[in-house]
């Protein structure tokens, strides 16, 4: 049946503060989203400027995503991830332009972002992973559908590696969680292990 | 490892209320896209598949709410209590319950509603159907573009092969309203006409409405007739473009190669593709050349678009039941508004409805942000 996997490293954006496997990568004190993730754009170095031209979601997923592979080779890697409010920060945007009586007429760059899996699209085009795409919405973080769900995909070799998590960003507030899930690792893959994690950013 | 079927399905559509109306219509190759006024979604006239408000009322009435739903809501509970009943399966800790949407129940943002604003959270949602029903888990929203119908039923299979659950109801929806629709115009890809998949005059597409069911088991003492095997089942990314499809359809590609691996068939062994075919310009031009990278363009081929139009989140389920029954009634359904071949490469794009025998299917699907999923179905046989 399952082979044991393990996980590789986890990274978090959480409160103002990026980190990787718990060791702080950013810190800082604004408490403005767009503001503190365009400052760890440039603390990065990041050099990619279609990261203006995102939504928060896709920007929150473009920053923690490059800090969790800044040394990965591999290029065969699945994501799943997931989170509670889906879209609806720029479902909101959107639905707003559509209903100014002056104006009423939505915007190709805002409708776009109208899904949440775009935001795994947009990892996969900046990391050039041709492979699995999931997008999940629990209404917390759920470690017991993510850790069967990569079981599942490592297990039928759809992928050599999984990045699971979880994803949010609604009304100003984020929380970002990203692990890697392999064949080797320092972590047990464990739906124990995965909550501890979550939890210790 | 055991065999994964998809078995028991509803269908409600335009067409009415069940499977066999729809199949009906596909069938006398009739298509329910009709030209509508409707200032509430578009201040000029548009092209669409849409429920009749009375009808699912009456429907959702029959069920005995005890509690108000939402008009997506009604349509998922109404098609989904027909999957549940033909399939004869008690809910308890075994069985698993999926809903695949793009936008559920956005249209809760109109200032003007009944329901809060919580409602368009998707967990929510999923709640209000996993409790009308008494599910004993917890709902899985998958959210993943215009894949997510097809790339439920794969979803679904994984959690069955993991030993999660035994058996898992799918169910997907998806509503025409102004947010999708004022979206898509924004985009300039709606056509004020029945959309021609494929075909050479094709001016983009139609958004249409359904809410579909089906029960996806391992267990044959619950298979209907018409049951199909799930063979093999991937899902790439174009890593390309979030809204434009690859110019060398990779991700599609990518897909249908690893369904086609797992599933341990050749592209020869497929009998019958049910292609994505929104019918825009470049969308059926990315299908048509990954179709042929992956030697596949020799196989009767068709859109189901030109008789729904494109229902989102639920189009790849809904396709791949039509395709199920098409198995079953070993018949080439035609593929609406075709007329003269639109894309660089050869498809062999099905003219009018045929007899044939059929034992394989393909389905196809790709969406915004660059996802494809492709899966491989075998008729189950008795």
């Amino acid at each position: 049946m399952n082979k044991e996997y393990r996980i590789q490293r986890y990274g978090h954006i959480r409160q103002g503060r990026i980190s990787l496997n718990g060791i702080p990568r950013f810190e800082s004190n604004e408490t403005d989203f767009s503001i503190f993730i365009k400052s760890a754009y440039k603390n990065f170095d990041t050099q990619y400027p279609k990261f203006f031209k995102m939504d928060s979601l896709s920007k929150l997923a473009l920053i923690a995503s490059d800090v969790l592979l800044e040394n990965e080779n591999e290029k065969n890697i699945a994501l799943a991830l997931s989170n509670r409010a889906a879209s609806l920060d720029t479902d909101r945007r959107h639905q707003k332009t559509i209903q100014d009586i002056e104006n009423p007429f939505a915007s190709p760059a805002v409708f776009v972002y109208t899904l949440p899996n775009i935001c795994l699209g947009e990892i996969s085009i900046r990391h050039r992973l041709f492979s699995e795409n999931s997008f999940f919405i629990f209404d917390r973080f759920n470690a017991d559908s993510l850790f069967e769900y990569a079981n599942s995909l490592l297990a039928n070799q759809k992928s050599e590696k999984v990045i699971c998590g979880w994803m949010e960003f609604d009304q100003g507030k984020y929380d970002a969680f990203l692990y890697v899930v392999a064949k080797n690792g320092i972590f047990a893959h464990s739906i124990e292990e995965i909550n501890r994690l979550y939890l210790t950013p | 490892m055991n065999k994964i079927y998809l078995s028991h399905s509803n269908i409600v559509s335009g067409f009415g209320f069940g499977s066999v109306s729809a199949l009906e219509g596909i069938k006398k190759e009739v298509s329910d896209l009709k030209p509508m006024e409707d200032e509430n979604i578009l201040p000029h006239p548009f092209c669409s598949s849409r429920i009749a408000d009375s009808l699912l009322q009456e429907a959702y009435g029959n069920l005995g709410p005890t509690e108000k739903h939402t008009r997506l809501e009604q349509l998922l509970l109404v098609s989904l209590e027909k999957t549940i009943a033909a399939s004869q399966i008690e809910l308890d800790d075994r069985v698993g319950l999926i809903v695949s949407t793009t936008k559920g129940n956005i249209d809760v943002l109109e200032t003007d509603g009944p329901f809060p604003e919580e409602r368009a959270y998707l967990s929510v949602l999923g709640k209000k159907i996993k409790t009308f029903f008494g599910f004993r888990n917890e709902a899985i929203v998958l959210s993943n573009a215009c894949v997510s119908g097809i790339l439920a039923i794969a979803v679904a299979k994984r959690f069955i092969a993991q030993g999660r659950y035994d058996h898992v109801f799918v169910v997907a929806g998806d509503l025409v309203t102004r947010f999708i629709l004022s979206g898509f115009n924004a985009f300039q890809a709606l056509s004020q006409e029945p959309c021609r998949p494929f075909c050479k005059t094709r001016s983009g597409i139609n958004i249409g409405e359904v809410g579909v069911s089906a029960l996806i088991t391992s267990d044959r003492k619950h298979l209907a007739d018409e049951s199909v095997v799930i063979l093999g089942e991937a899902s790439c990314n174009d890593a390309n473009h979030i809204s434009g499809p690859s110019r060398t359809g990779e991700g599609l590609y990518r897909s249908i190669r690893a369904a086609l691996d797992q599933s341990g068939l050749l592209a020869a062994d497929i009998d019958y593709i049910s292609a994505h075919g929104t019918a825009t310009p470049f969308n059926d031009e990315m299908e048509a050349i990954a179709f042929n990278r992956a030697e596949l363009q020799s196989v009767p081929l068709n859109s189901l678009k030109g008789y729904f139009g494109h229902t989102l989140g639920a189009s790849g389920l809904l396709e791949t039941i039509v395709g199920m029954h098409s198995l079953h009634q070993n018949t080439l359904f035609a593929s609406k508004g075709f007329q003269e071949l639109g894309i660089s490469q050869p498809l062999a794009i099905i003219q009018s409805t045929t007899s044939k025998k059929l034992d394989t299917f393909l389905k196809t699907a790709s969406g915004f942000g660059g996802c494809n999923t492709a899966v491989v179905f075998q008729k189950a046989g008795k």
